[in-house]
């Protein structure tokens, strides 16, 4: 999508204050994008790091790529890039052979110079760039530089973060700017009756702003603290008609088909109007996996800052979607799209539709109501676990029919579960306006509204439904549960995180039932050579690793969305006497293609898998009628320090093949793999996340 | 009203309401930034600071309990030796990701090492235990500990 709409080199670079300037729509969400950008820059015009600079990202100036999201930067961007490079270099050396002799391929580009027939002293390419005019199309054929290490590809920013002199976009300190917090709430069922007594008008002749629209309720004011204190006070004197709360039923038993939009599934895609296959018959072997409501739990409450002079409205956001966020912020002022310009600053890691496009509305709502003043808008701790769009309750039901011959001669699996689709997209209904948390306790409400089926490739819930083995007989449907009691949107992986989980514990299971070798039972069932090679070095790497006495080791495969990064994961772990999990070692073996950032790859697939074994051991969002129960760390633990095994990862560089996102191809493959292992050493199969001390003992209980 | 702080080396007055948490007085009236917000509860360890050589969270407790006490931000790390090695460490480490919850951990790792020279990796993981990072650059950060006690 990125070269095809945007297919000039200015689109992507551009020279100014001395430096190349490299746009991208991609923005840094803790995955370290940028520096791989810069890096695939600097490696095709030899350029150093000082010499290339990232220009913010804007709906005002930068490609439309739509979403960061999906892993698919260093596909999307990361190509378009590469090509606009190549391109401008093949159009340097034309343009020094026109100007001062000799053919394009005399003159050679290095470490940032020309030198050529002729040349006394070699020229400075950033100099000779300015001879140049990049608006000439991408060459979607231009050579690219053959593979091989960047130098200096430093971590972009670091130096300043361990300095504390990083700015993210909650360190903003405009002048006149005045901070803001929203009143919550109970729950989302919740509507505001009154504010007892004078309180408001006391707090406005105190100086503090105060913004009520329906339920929607906020006090803005210049210093942070005080505003935080006149919230509380605000929080205390407010009635809330309660409604009949949140629906509090056994939520895994909710997910079923009969609560579905069903729909086929083929080669990964749902198909509108077909019939649902017949159930296979003769399966030897059925089970279901499930996994809770999980928070993205991003380390800083979501923020945002908005200002508003009357005509137009500038917001800067930590959005993951500028250009879709904008439309339906638009949509949901009466504005035109081109009154609202979204510039992006970092906040911390959101690993998927946080509830930083919220915070970026209520900022604008905000600053609507006190024109010509910036409004710094922050979520607390609180509201974050509370009200973030959580990733939805699912569950995956898998079939197999098991040969004599051990062979897989018939599957089925089954996605259940609520939407990823949460990200404020517009549409029919006012479907982005919906999707803005602020709009649905505004006076004139819109949303929520109930999920609607994403119908793309490996999106959503059909995310890895599909088995990357080889299967004569399959069937594979998709059931959206459109009604749930809680709020969901993307969260990392979509359903890949628990299709992978079922499909490698499944396969895991049907082998240890068989006595079969996990290595060699997936491989029975694999074509792909680079999946091979994948399993080969696990399993020699695993081979020098002795396990421990007492611990169990597990592994799991996968190729997230079929087509992207390989993943092999072997966990190695113990289950103590009271029923906890210590993980000792988490081995990956991954093959992203050609490595563009090799650390940045490396810490991505690390990340991955650090965040799987929270998820796996830790993280479920817990509520009752009056409302979320898991508002802090303590009730909604994740994994610390001392929970953090050992972990090594092992790339194979493919140079000839095209480099594939991998900040998300780990975690499906790693929560299987500790189910694995949790069965290799005691015994018990858990199917349900999180695998916490009570689950496990419950388990052990049913033996 | 005014309270003197001792902060990073200088002598500070400030004027904000004594209730108020130290990290909101760093970050609102004395504009040191570095000091990060993630809960508000200390559970995360984002706002660490030292005060008197030991790592204590900011956000809660008033700033008026530190009066008279000696207070290190991460922007004030780098006047120690030991400091600037954990910062280099951190940098060659890749220790981050997002790098929201580098400022605590930077400030909690120089303090490790100003009481242990060379902690092992059981000390080292029981002295971030405090420090959330849900990225999970847990493994780098570890590291940075290795380079910067000599043990890498």
């Amino acid at each position: 999508m990125s070269l095809e709409d945007y297919p000039r080199v200015s689109d992507w670079l551009a020279l100014a204050d001395g430096k190349l300037q490299v746009r991208t729509g991609k923005v840094d969400i803790g995955q370290r994008i940028s520096t791989a950008l810069v890096g695939i820059v600097q490696h095709e015009l030899t350029l150093w790091p000082a010499e290339i600079d990232v220009q913010p990202v804007s709906t005002k100036s930068s490609p439309d790529e739509g979403m960061t999201s999906g892993s698919n930067s260093i596909e999307q961007s990361g190509h378009a890039l590469r090509l606009a490079a190549a391109t401008l270099r093949a159009k340097i050396l034309a343009h020094l052979s026109d100007r001062l002799g000799g053919e394009a391929n005399d003159w050679t580009l290095d470490a940032g110079e020309l030198t050529g027939p002729g040349t006394n002293r070699p020229l400075v390419l950033l100099h000779v760039l300015a001879e140049i005019d990049l608006d000439m199309p991408v060459d979607p054929d231009a050579r690219i530089a053959e593979a091989g290490a960047v130098k200096g590809l430093d971590m972009r920013g670091l130096p300043e973060l361990v300095k504390g002199s990083y700015r993210f976009l909650h360190d903003l300190d405009l002048p006149g700017m005045l901070h803001a917090l929203v009143i919550r709430p109970p729950h989302a069922k919740a509507r505001l009756a009154e504010i007892q007594g004078d309180l408001a008008s006391k707090l406005e002749e105190d100086g503090f702003h105060i913004l009520r629209d329906g339920s929607f309720l906020a006090v803005a004011g210049p210093q942070e603290w005080p505003v935080v204190r006149a919230a509380q006070r605000l929080a205390n004197a407010c009635d809330w008609d309660l409604g009949d709360g949140l629906g509090d039923g056994d939520i895994f038993s909710a997910l079923t088909q009969e609560n579905a939009i069903r729909l086929t599934v083929e080669d990964g895609k749902p198909v509108k109007d077909a019939p649902i296959p017949q159930d296979l018959p003769d399966t030897t072997h059925r089970a279901r996996y499930e996994r809770p409501f999980t928070m993205h739990g991003a380390l800083a409450p979501s923020a945002a800052c908005a200002t508003w002079d009357g005509e137009t409205l500038e917001i800067t956001t930590h959005s993951q979607g500028i250009y879709i966020l904008r439309d339906s912020i638009a949509e949901s002022l009466g504005l035109p799209p081109e009154k609202v310009v979204l510039t992006f600053m970092p906040g911390s890691g959101c690993y998927g539709h946080s509830a930083a496009d919220d915070a970026a509305f209520e900022a604008a709502l905000l600053a609507m109501a006190v024109p010509n003043t910036p409004i710094l808008l922050k979520w607390i701790r609180e509201d974050e676990h509370a009200w973030e769009p959580y990733g939805p309750a699912s569950a995956t039901e898998v079939a197999a029919k098991v040969g004599t011959d051990g062979r897989l001669q018939a599957f089925s699996a089954e996605a259940i579960g609520g939407t990823f689709r949460g990200r404020p997209r517009t549409g029919p209904n006012q479907a982005g306006p919906a999707k803005l948390l602020a709009n649905h306790f505004r006076s004139n409400s819109v949303g929520p509204q109930p999920g609607a089926p994403n119908m793309n490739r490996h999106g959503g819930l059909q995310r890895n439904l599909v088995p990357i083995y080889d299967i004569p007989e399959t069937r594979f449907v998709k059931n959206l549960v459109p009604e749930m009691p809680l709020r969901t949107s993307a969260l990392r992986c979509l359903g890949a995180a628990l299709n992978v989980f079922a499909i490698e514990c499944f396969m895991d299971e049907i082998a240890r039932e068989r006595g079969a070798d996990p290595f060699a039972f997936r491989r029975a069932h694999l074509k792909d050579g680079r999946a091979m090679a994948v399993l080969d070095r696990l399993e020699s790497e695993l081979d020098a690793r002795p396990l421990a006495e007492g611990a169990g080791r597990g592994i799991a495969y996968a190729q997230y969305k079929n087509a992207m990064t390989r993943v092999g994961a072997s966990v190695d772990l113990t289950v103590t006497d009271a029923a906890e999990i210590e993980l000792h070692r988490i081995l990956l073996v991954a093959d992203a293609g050609r490595i563009v950032d090799r650390d940045g790859l490396a810490a991505q697939l690390e990340g991955g898998a650090l965040q799987a074994a929270s998820w796996a051991l830790h993280e479920a969002v817990t509520w009752d009628r009056d409302g979320i129960t898991s508002r802090d760390w303590d009730s909604y633990p994740v994994l610390r320090f001392s929970g953090v095994p050992e972990i090594d990862v092992i790339l194979l560089d493919q140079p000839e093949s095209k480099s594939l996102g991998a900040g998300e191809a780990s975690p499906g493959p790693v929560l299987a793999a500790i189910a694995n292992a949790v069965c290799d050493a005691t015994g018990l199969r858990a199917r349900r996340l999180p695998m916490t001390s009570d689950a496990l003992t419950s388990l052990a209980l049913q033996e | 009203m005014s309270l003197k702080l001792r902060i990073n080396g200088e002598d500070r007055t400030v004027v904000s309401d004594p209730e108020t948490p130290l990290l909101y007085v760093l970050r609102d009236e004395l504009k040191l930034k570095g000091s990060k917000l993630g809960c508000g509860l200390e559970q995360c360890g984002a706002c660490a600071v030292l005060v008197d050589g030991k790592v204590e969270m900011s956000c809660v407790s008033p700033v008026a309990t530190f009066e008279g006490r000696d207070i290190v931000t991460v922007e004030g790390l780098a006047a120690t030796e030991t400091g600037q090695r954990v910062q280099a460490a951190f940098v060659e480490a890749n220790a981050a990701q997002c790098g929201y919850c580098t400022a605590g951990l930077v400030v909690a790792v120089s303090s490790l090492l100003s009481e242990n020279e060379t902690p092992d990796r059981a000390a080292a993981k029981a002295a971030l235990d405090p420090h959330l990072c849900r990225c999970g650059a847990h493994p780098r950060v570890l590291r940075a500990v290795e380079i910067a006690s000599g043990q890498a």
